[in-house]
Formats: structure tokens, sequence, C-alpha cells
């Protein structure tokens, strides 16, 4: 073996102080490594694209004779395939965040993690790569599914397009960090089935993607009028309302009383700084006291 | 006048896991450029040790100072200039060995030429040149090992650190680490410390630190180790060891003690006092051995017990 120690002496042990890593680059690398993970492990395509789209393609078919939206006529109402395509790309975004959070779990537990946490990076760099590599995936999954849309009655531009994308972004954003949040502390994935099943499928439930927020009238039960405020306290609510607007311009979403497009966006936008910042806080109170 | 401060500096280091104490008022300094061993039994704090030096956990109370810069204030700048070998691998298994090596340079800030020439720099050095494409699931465990050492030096640091780096590698595997890490050493003059549970591989450092339950009980040489035992040590297995104890005592006056049931003590010239004790003890004595020191008399010496007699069920500190 050809080694030439006159050369490296000098070279190693003077640590290159100067050369200090750039905690966005750092980042983009670490988004870089979630999505060539991802290319190569063709399961969790099967698993975030496939169960969406099977419920849409079955509950479309099922749900289609007994749906009509409030205050629209016979044969005037939105089909149930068209109402639920909305949900089910904030479904398929949700899927893979879930899935890209766990692999955060699987980083910890073969050991990938503790290489990433003594490298002198801000804890934000960290996060925001696993977060943004995440968030990639899910816009990619959103934009297959998306293909989609041309069995339905919507008119695509591409300004429309782009706000979709842009919508699907934030929206993954979101999300990632929260599971991120909620996975940091996690030691196996068993836990976190446990929490997706009791938090974060009621969350995508009541966000109006599988039914419409129930609208407020003099008989409504306790039930309703609860389930109207959570609904409206949801921030998802006005994600899979403002991809709604997005999609139908028409009857279909003045049907629905949907908060304004500015709402939607602008809440999507908080919640996702405000999960994000959530994910951060989380991760730099690292002090696990591991026996 | 020596005016390099010292690799690591340790003073008054106490951690506690609730009330357990792991690490108990530790105080060590090691030197630049020396091969540094950790040993002890499992549970002995050299693995707490491990991730207070490496940043991976929180100071309690005491002192650390790392290549002159303090824990926690000045993390930043002793992680950057620390390389850390993990004892579970940190590869990424989907991600080819180059790849592991680039993604790793992307957290030091290393790019361009500059990386390239490290990691082929590398790559030579142990051996792995021919392995860059390959993914690191599909490597065995000694040349993984070696993808962490070369993971661990991207960023060329001052000071190696290294958890039971010969767990899960077999004799050849754990021999060729040894030359590497030495190679690293001497040309490179990086500052190795390990920590280890096998007491033959703490023999090859330049300094061993024996631990046990949470203190130093020795610091030194391994040879040095060795000879402050005192001469060979025989260990006699017999029935009642205690009263064969107190009667080499009475007749002998040797300083013989119960180890562990059997009964164990240092000579200057142990040929001679065997023959002696197995002419008027042959009836009780079922073996006798007679050993140069090994680290393992050192550990009794400064312990009381077996190396192997004390938490050896806590395997995950």
């Amino acid at each position: 073996m050809m080694h030439r120690p006159e050369n490296n002496i000098a070279a190693f042990g003077e640590a290159d102080e100067g050369a200090i890593a750039c905690p966005w680059r750092a980042s983009l690398t670490l988004a870089w490594r979630e999505i060539l993970g991802f290319s190569r492990q063709g399961s969790r395509v099967v698993g975030a694209i496939g169960q969406p789209l099977v419920f849409w393609i079955f509950f479309s078919a099922g749900f289609d004779r007994n749906f009509r939206l409030d205050g629209t006529m016979e044969g005037q109402s939105a089909s149930f395939a068209e109402y639920y395509f909305p949900g089910t790309l904030v479904l398929i975004l949700l899927f893979t965040a879930i899935f890209s959070t766990i692999s955060l779990i699987e980083d910890r537990r073969e050991g990938f993690l503790q290489s990433v946490l003594v490298a002198p990076l801000p804890r934000w760099s960290m996060v925001l790569g696993k977060v943004l590599g995440g968030a990639v995936l899910a816009v990619i999954q959103g934009g297959l599914f998306l293909m989609l849309a041309w069995t339905l009655p919507i008119e695509f531009s591409f300004w429309k397009l782009v706000q979709i994308a842009v919508l699907m972004l934030l929206a993954s954003l979101g999300l990632t960090s929260l599971g991120f949040a909620i996975a940091w502390r996690m030691e196996s994935t068993q836990g976190f089935h446990a929490i997706m099943t009791v938090f974060l499928m009621p969350l995508w439930l009541l966000s109006g993607a599988f039914f419409p927020v129930p609208s407020l009238a003099a008989d409504s039960t306790w039930l309703q009028i609860g389930l109207y405020g959570i609904m409206q306290a949801n921030p998802l609510t006005y994600t899979v309302a403002g991809m709604h607007q997005l999609l139908y311009d028409g009857p279909l979403s003045s049907a629905l009383d949907l908060p304004t497009m500015a709402t939607c966006w602008l809440v999507t936008v908080i919640a996702a700084v405000l999960m994000f910042v959530a994910a951060c806080w989380t991760a730099s109170g690292f002090s696990r006291s591991v026996p | 006048m020596n005016t390099t401060p010292p690799a690591i500096d340790i003073r008054e280091l106490t951690h506690r896991y609730g009330r357990r104490v792991a690490l108990d008022g530790l105080t060590l300094q090691i030197e630049p450029g020396e091969m540094f061993a950790i040993l002890g039994p499992n549970g002995c704090g050299k693995t707490t040790l491990f991730r207070l030096l490496s940043t991976s956990m929180r100071l309690q109370s005491g002192s650390v100072a790392v290549l002159g810069k303090t824990l926690p204030q000045q993390s930043d700048q002793v992680r950057r200039r620390i390389g850390v070998v993990f004892q579970s691998p940190s590869l990424d298994r989907k991600l080819t060995v180059g790849e592991n090596l680039r993604f790793q340079a992307a957290l030091y800030g290393i790019r361009g030429s500059a990386l390239v020439r490290r990691q082929q720099e590398l790559l030579d050095h142990l051996g792995l040149a021919d392995r860059v494409r390959e993914p690191a699931e599909k490597l065995s465990g000694g040349l993984r090992r070696r993808v962490e050492l070369a993971k661990g030096m991207l960023h060329r640091p001052s000071l190696l650190l290294l958890d039971e780096p010969s767990t899960g590698l077999d004799p050849g595997a754990r021999t060729d680490l040894w030359r590497y890490l030495k190679r690293l050493r001497d040309e490179h003059r990086v500052t190795v410390v390990l920590t280890t549970h096998l007491l033959d591989e703490a023999e090859r450092a330049d300094r061993i630190a024996i631990f046990n339950q949470g203190r130093l009980v020795a610091l030194d040489a391994p040879e040095a180790l060795k000879a402050s035992v005192g001469g060979d040590s025989i260990t006699i297995r017999g029935r009642d060891a205690a009263t064969l104890c107190q009667q080499l005592a009475d007749r002998f006056q040797l300083a013989a003690k119960v180890i562990d049931g059997h009964v164990r003590f240092e000579h200057p010239d142990g040929a001679q006092i065997l023959a002696r004790v197995m002419e008027a003890f042959s009836d009780r004595i079922q073996s006798i051995t007679l050993g140069r020191p090994s680290l393992e008399d050192v550990f009794i010496d400064k312990t009381g017990h077996r190396f192997w007699s004390h938490g050896e069920d806590d395997a995950s500190t």
C-alpha cells in the first residue's frame, strides 16, 4: 500500500478550524440523503401512495350515490371522488411525513444519528435536513397522485400547479416537523404507531378531508358543535380547504363555505413555522440520560 | 517548557443516572499523541466517560477540557477537532462507502478537491480503496469498522475517540484495527483514546486507565502496572480456601487473599514458593497456577475482585 507519511504529518492533527460547515449546505446534504435512502427502499413508495390511493378508489365508489353536499341540488353536487380528492392528497403528504419520521427513529436505532449529533453544526440544521428531505419526498408523491386529477373535471393551469405544489410543500414541512417532534425521544417505531393512530390519523380525519366541516344551526347537537370547534381549530383544515379551492373554483368550493384562500395560506404557513420551531426545540433539549 | 495543553483534562468529574453513580470524582489527564486505553468491566463508567468526552451527553459536575477547550461552553470547537467512532455502527447501510464519507464530509464543511484528496488518502491508508462503491451493508464487520475510522478521521481531528472499537470483530480484524490505529497515531500524530473491556486489547496502549464502579483504580503504562503487582502471581484452587489462606500466612508469611473462592498471592520468585506450597499442602490443592502478572492481576490487586465478577449483566454502560 502506498502512503506518504512526510506529506501527511503536517496535514493531519492540525484541525481545520477555518473549514467550518455551512449549516444550510449540511441541511441540503442531509435532505439529499433522505431522498437517496428513500429511492433505495421501494416499499416506502408503495406504503405512502398505495393506501391513500386504494382508499380514494374504494370510498369514492362506495359513497358516490349517498354523497350530496349541503345546499346543492340533486345532480349538482360534486361526486365523492371529487370531494375526497384533496383529502387523499393531504393523506399522502401525512403518510410520507410519517414514514420519514419513522426513519428518524431508525437513524437513531441504527446509529447514524449519533455521528450527526457530535458534528459541529447547530441543531436546527440537522432538523431542517430531515424535515426538508421528508417534505420534498411528500411533494413528489403528492405530485404523482395529482396526475389522477385528469380523471376528474378539474382544469389545470401552470399557475395553479405552482400554487398546489407550494401548498403541498408547506403542509408537508409542518407535518414532517410535527412527526419529528413526536418521534425525537422515541426508541421504537411501535410507540410511534400508537401516536399515529390516536393523534395523526384523527388530525387528518377532522380536517375536512373525509367529510365537510359541519355547519352550525339552531338544532345542532353538542357533539356537532364540538366537532365544528375541533375542525375549525385544526390547522390541517385550512390546508385541505386551500387545496379544495385551488383544485375546484366552481360550485364545490362555494357549497362548502370554506375559509378564504388568504386564511388558508396564512394558517398553513404559521403552522409549518410553529411545528418547525417545536421540532428544533425538542431536538435541542438533547440530554438523553441513558444508563 | 511544554505549553501544549493535555489532549484531555478531566477534573472531579461526577455523573449520575438517577441515584446510581456512573462516574465518581474522576480526575485524569491524557497527553497529546498518546494511545490511551480506558479499561474496565461493563458498568464501570467508561461508556459514560466516552459520551461526555464526545459531547453527546451533558456534563453534570466537574470540569472537562478537550484539546484545551472547555466543555460544554466550547463544545462546538471541540466537535470540530475530535473524531468519534461509536460502538454501534454509525454508517448508513443503504449508502455506499463513498456516499457515507461524502455525507460525513458535508457535516464538517469539507468539499471539492480537499474532500477528494482526503477521502483518497484515508481509503488508501485503511485499505478501502477498492470498496468505495460498495453499499455499507455488504461489508464485513472489520471493513465496516475501518470505514467508521475513515469517517471519524475525515476532518483531520487531533483526537480520535473510540468506544469499544473491537466489538464484534474477529481476532484477525482486531489486530488489523490496531495496526491502523497505530499507523494513524504514528503518521498523523493523533491522540487515540479508546474504551475497552478486553484486557489483552488494553495491553497494546501506551497507557491504561483502569476503571471500576465509576472510579479510576489504576493509571500507568501496561508494563509498569504489571510490575506494580510485584512478582509472579499464584492462584490455588482447593477446598476451604479461607483456612488455606490463613495457613499460608502463618507458615510462609504470605499475604494471600481469597478471590472468588480461589486463593491468590504474589511472590517475587514464583517457582520456588510454588514448590514449597505444593509440598506443604499437596493434599488440599486441586490445581495451582503460576503466572507472570497480567492486567487481570492488576485489576484484582486494586479492586479485590476478579475482572468479570461485577456488573457483568449491565451491558448497557
